[in-house]
């Protein structure tokens, strides 16, 4: 157990590419946690897509030894968070895990919008915030402007911002310093009853599932039975241990000290970031403040592009989720599109990085739906209840109203592109909220309706700002909107898996916009087949499949009759792939390829 | 149409050789330097008397010599192997026997020793009436060649037909009326007009597949399809099949045997048969393709059947259905269920009846099941809407 007063619990935020992960790595060196030898560059983002998109998304933690300048040698316990606001419940848990955090900004880029949130979060939760100016080494580097920057536009005092370069190693042993000497020791009391954060947990293929803690007050020790509070359940501590980044198993983890228990759960999903945990026999009598389970706010379908392959699709999810307890899913059947899964996602960065995971440490080829938000819906009976997918709309005659989910959107850009920004935020039903300047960069902010941001806003602000704008966003309420449910015919019938919900003003154009798409994906079939784009009842576009007028083999006799037999038993297998509309069939693949083709 | 009698027998025998092979061809065809004659007689003798032991007591209505390039074979071979079906089985005098057979010079100087042999019916492979469209489709025959052999072929045989490969790249409606209203004038009651079908592993497919060649779009090929039957119908043909137009009594009965689903054995290497005996029920039959194999099998055990396997009720059904739709004349239901065991709703998928009778694609009076002009056009998706 460590003296209080020689504890220094501390987060990073950073942008990406910031070099967060770099100051991390050459923190280890210096306080010896690794040999050079044992470094793999950036230690802590063990994923590889972690590593390649320079996004943290477990909160991993690492405990540093540091020789301060009056002599006494400090743990210094790192937590890193994860960097998107998807995340934004488990950055604000990890945050709650430590006392100070350091803000690093490259000095040669600036504050960007997914920094400036995580810094609000820190800065509301009673952070001591220390700015760190990064790769002073680069020519390029204008740390004094960078350090008004930090004053004006996060608000904090950047008169003593530390400039580094992590690459080189030049001023991180002034960080440690600095950890030491301006961040408080974290408070707690040895005597009272366990109280104990649960900041994250995975899936560890040796040690089952890990539980990342901070403790609060009293002690986790091997075999005591812990009760989560939050959940109710209770387990008997298994293993106690603490990263040096290795795994290190320790006696016990006491107040302020950050660490690692197992307690043979099976399950990441039994463990909801956020919980407090207590001794079950001598309990305290409050759990730690914030507790919230993990909601999803962003949900779409993912079949696979090949059906064979739904089976595995069903193993990489469950796998997937062994370690991600915030995503959600069950098995979804669709007349169009084939089997798969309705998935629930923290937000549309947390889809892509579970759409891309599947696709590429599974090799899964996938289709998603369009994603949809959860909306709130009052019927006309005045019942009240989330509407999680677009097809499950009821009748437009029997819905009173209906509420969509808005977001506070941050949008950093600069100067030259900020004219086509705005003109996205306007289209996209936004309403601005504020602008203000740093140099010669804007910082917008705008309400928009989640709905239309994960349509393709991001895709767009990316094109039309030329990859230089950055974005990050909150969820702001919801509100009443005149909203639509689109959907599309094929003959006259439904196709599920296409229905979306939009804004009546934007209903046609979408409308218009599939039924094109869907006409040159849709083969040929013995009759013609309409495409159509609904809403309620009320046609909007329409287009039409003309009927095939020749396919058959012009020569079969005698020697032919095996060779097409075998034809037919081939085609008979792909018709369990398609679906039925009236007349015609067509496949599941056209529908997907439609869905597709939206990514692009 | 000629009726044949309900225990007759087709017999196909199967010439795998070629002088060369032609880009769009993937039939079981070989270019040997040197075939010997005598040691092939003897072993197409030898499989005659296999399947003959196996089907005791058959006449055989009709016998066609296909390839390959059947004109190429030493006329005594035609007459040894027409002369044993004769004699292990019971030939119909009125019996059909067809020989295909290329109009180049050379081959058509044996039309006469065919004809002696006991042929008398010619199937000349004339493809096109065009020199460019001819060495295009890598035919060994000029257009005068082909005029030349089918004036030959009507001075020589009873009955004769010829085939046009039409649908070529870049051929204009226009033209294709022209090529066909000469061809039609040159017919003696009947003609095979096939669309051009590029086939996978051949040459042709390649040159596609590179973009060199771009045969005609569905809209193009229904179109030269509708243009055929038009011209064919004015000059007194009927479309009695998807490809084959003749005149009244002039249809091939052998190649009705197949599309009736009637029995045939097949002879000679990748020859098929269909063959249903009490003993063994009913069966597609496969002989070995490679010529070599085909022949030492023959020499070794009296016969070259690489497959002999049993049809399901479900499989005959199918089959039947597959080649009697592309019969003008449709299937008959009283025979399919003779055939079959099953009722036609029993083979196919509910509601798909309702569904193609009520879109125009076959038509049913409950006698006679039949694909409707429209629905022939279309036959492949029809059968896999029909089935599936």
């Amino acid at each position: 157990m460590t003296d209080l007063a020689l504890i220094r619990n501390f987060a990073i935020i950073a942008h990406i590419d910031h070099g967060k992960s770099t100051l991390a790595d050459r923190m280890i060196e210096i306080c010896g946690g690794l040999q050079k030898r044992e470094m793999t560059s950036q230690v802590l983002d063990s994923m590889d897509i972690e590593r390649e998109r320079g996004i943290t998304i477990k909160a991993q933690t690492v405990r540093l030894k540091h020789k301060a300048k009056d002599g006494k040698t400090y743990t210094l316990n790192l937590v890193d968070t994860p960097g998107h606001v998807d995340f934004s419940y488990e950055v604000s848990r990890s945050l709650a895990a430590c006392e100070g955090s350091l803000l690093v900004v490259d000095a040669t880029q600036g504050v960007e919008a997914q920094t400036l949130a995580n810094a609000y979060l820190a800065v509301d939760g009673g952070h001591e915030v220390i700015p760190v100016l990064n790769k002073i080494d680069l020519a390029s580097a204008e740390p004094e402007r960078i350090q008004q920057q930090i004053e004006d536009v996060v608000g904090i005092d950047a008169t003593d911002a530390l400039p580094i370069s992590a690459k080189t190693g030049e001023g991180v042993k002034e960080v440690l310093d600095a950890l030491v000497e301006r961040l408080p020791a974290p408070e707690g009391d040895a005597d009272a009853p366990l109280k104990a954060l649960l900041v994250d947990s995975w899936y560890d293929q040796y040690l089952g599932v890990m539980i990342l803690v901070r403790v609060q007050d009293g002690y986790l020790r091997k075999g005591i039975k812990v009760r989560m509070m939050g959940l109710g359940s209770t387990h008997d501590i298994e293993r106690v241990g603490v990263f040096t980044p290795k795994n290190e198993i320790v006696e016990a983890l006491g107040p302020g000290e950050i660490g690692f228990i197992t307690a043979s759960i099976k399950d990441v999903s039994e463990c909801e970031v956020g919980d407090t945990f207590t001794e079950e026999r001598r309990q305290t009598a409050e759990p730690l403040p914030g507790f919230k389970p993990s909601v999803p706010v962003v949900f779409c379908g993912l079949f696979p592009a090949d059906s064979d392959d739904f089976e595995r699709l069903r193993e990489s999810l469950a796998k997937l989720s062994l370690n991600d307890s915030s995503f959600h899913y069950e098995a979804e059947t669709s007349a169009a599109l084939g089997m798969g899964f309705r998935c629930g996602f923290l937000g549309l960065l947390h889809l892509e990085i579970v759409e891309e995971r599947l696709e590429r440490e599974f090799d899964l080829d996938l289709v998603a739906t369009a994603p949809s938000v959860v909306y709130h819906l009052r019927t006309t009976q005045d019942e009240e209840f989330d509407l999680h997918n677009p097809a499950d709309m009821p009748d437009p005659t029997k819905i009173r109203a209906i509420d969509e989910p808005w977001i506070k959107a941050s949008i950093m850009v600069p100067d030259e592109y900020l004219g086509p920004v705005l003109a996205l935020c306007q289209e996209k039903r936004g309403e601005q909220t504020d602008l203000t300047y740093a140099g010669s960069r804007a910082l917008v902010t705008y309400r928009l309706p989640l709905n239309e941001v994960v349509f393709d806003f991001y895709d767009r602000l990316k094109s039309i700002s030329r990859g230089y704008a950055s974005f990050d966003y909150h969820l702001d309420g919801y509100q009443e909107s005149n909203l639509v449910k689109l959907g599309i015919l094929i003959n006259g019938e439904p196709v599920d898996s296409l229905s979306m919900v939009v804004h009546r003003d934007q209903a046609e154009a979408r409308g218009r916009a599939l039924c094109l798409r869907l006409k040159d994906l849709i083969p040929r079939q013995l009759f013609k087949v309409a495409i159509q784009a609904a809403i309620g009842g009320k046609v909007v576009a329409r287009e039409t499949v003309s009927a095939m007028r020749k396919d058959v083999t012009a020569k079969c006799y005698g020697g032919d009759v095996s060779r097409k037999r075998k034809l037919l038993d081939r085609q008979k297998r792909g018709k369990k792939r398609m679906r039925q509309f009236g007349n015609v069939e067509i496949p599941h693949e056209a529908f997907l390829a439609a869905l597709k083709m939206g990514e692009d | 149409m000629a009726e044949t009698r309900k225990d007759s027998l087709a017999v196909y025998v199967h010439w795998p050789f070629c002088l060369s092979k032609c880009p769009y061809c993937d039939f079981n065809s070989h270019v040997r330097d040197s075939v010997d004659d005598a040691r092939w007689r003897r072993a197409l003798c030898l499989e005659i008397d296999y399947w003959a032991e196996q089907t005791p007591g058959r006449h055989v209505g009709s016998i066609f010599f296909g390839g390959g390039t059947p004109s190429l074979m030493a006329p005594e071979t035609v007459a040894a192997v027409i002369e044993r079906i004769g004699m292990k089985w019971s030939l119909d005098a009125a019996a059909e026997i067809t020989l295909e057979a290329n109009p180049t010079s050379a081959e058509a100087a044996r039309f006469a020793a065919f004809r002696e042999a006991g042929v008398n019916r010619l199937s000349l492979g004339v493809q096109a009436l065009d020199d460019t469209a001819l060495k295009f489709l890598g035919r060994q025959h000029d257009a005068n060649e082909a005029r030349a052999a089918l004036d030959l072929a009507r001075r020589i045989f009873p009955r004769f037909s010829f085939d046009l490969i039409y649908a070529r790249p870049e051929q204009s409606a226009a033209a294709w009326r022209q090529e066909l209203s000469t061809a039609l004038d040159m017919a003696a009651g009947h003609v095979s007009l096939y669309q051009l079908t590029i086939e996978k592993g051949t040459p042709f497919y390649t040159r596609q597949r590179d973009g060199e060649i771009n045969p005609p779009g569905e809209a193009h090929a229904a179109d030269l399809f509708d243009i055929t039957n038009a011209l064919a119908a004015t000059a007194g043909y009927s479309a009695y099949e998807i490809s084959n137009y003749a005149k009244p009594a002039h249809a091939s009965r052998h190649n009705l045997a197949y599309w009736r689903y009637q029995d045939y054995a097949g002879i000679g290497p990748g020859a098929h048969g269909r063959l249903r005996t009490a003993e063994n029920g009913a069966r597609a039959l496969r002989q070995h393709a490679k010529p070599e194999t085909w022949l030492e099998a023959v020499e070794r055990v009296g016969h070259g059947s690489a497959e002999a396997r049993p049809l399901e009720p479900t499989e005959q059904a199918e089959e039947m259905l597959m080649m009697g739709l592309r019969l003008h004349e449709g299937i008959n239901l009283v025979f399919f269920t003779e055939r079959t065991g099953l009722t036609l709703e029993q083979a196919i998928r509910p509601g798909a009846l309702t569904r193609l009778g009520d879109g125009g694609l076959l038509s049913h009076d409950g006698q006679n099941l039949r694909a409707t002009d429209k629905g022939r056009n279309v036959l492949n998706s029809l059968l896999s809407e029909l089935f599936a």
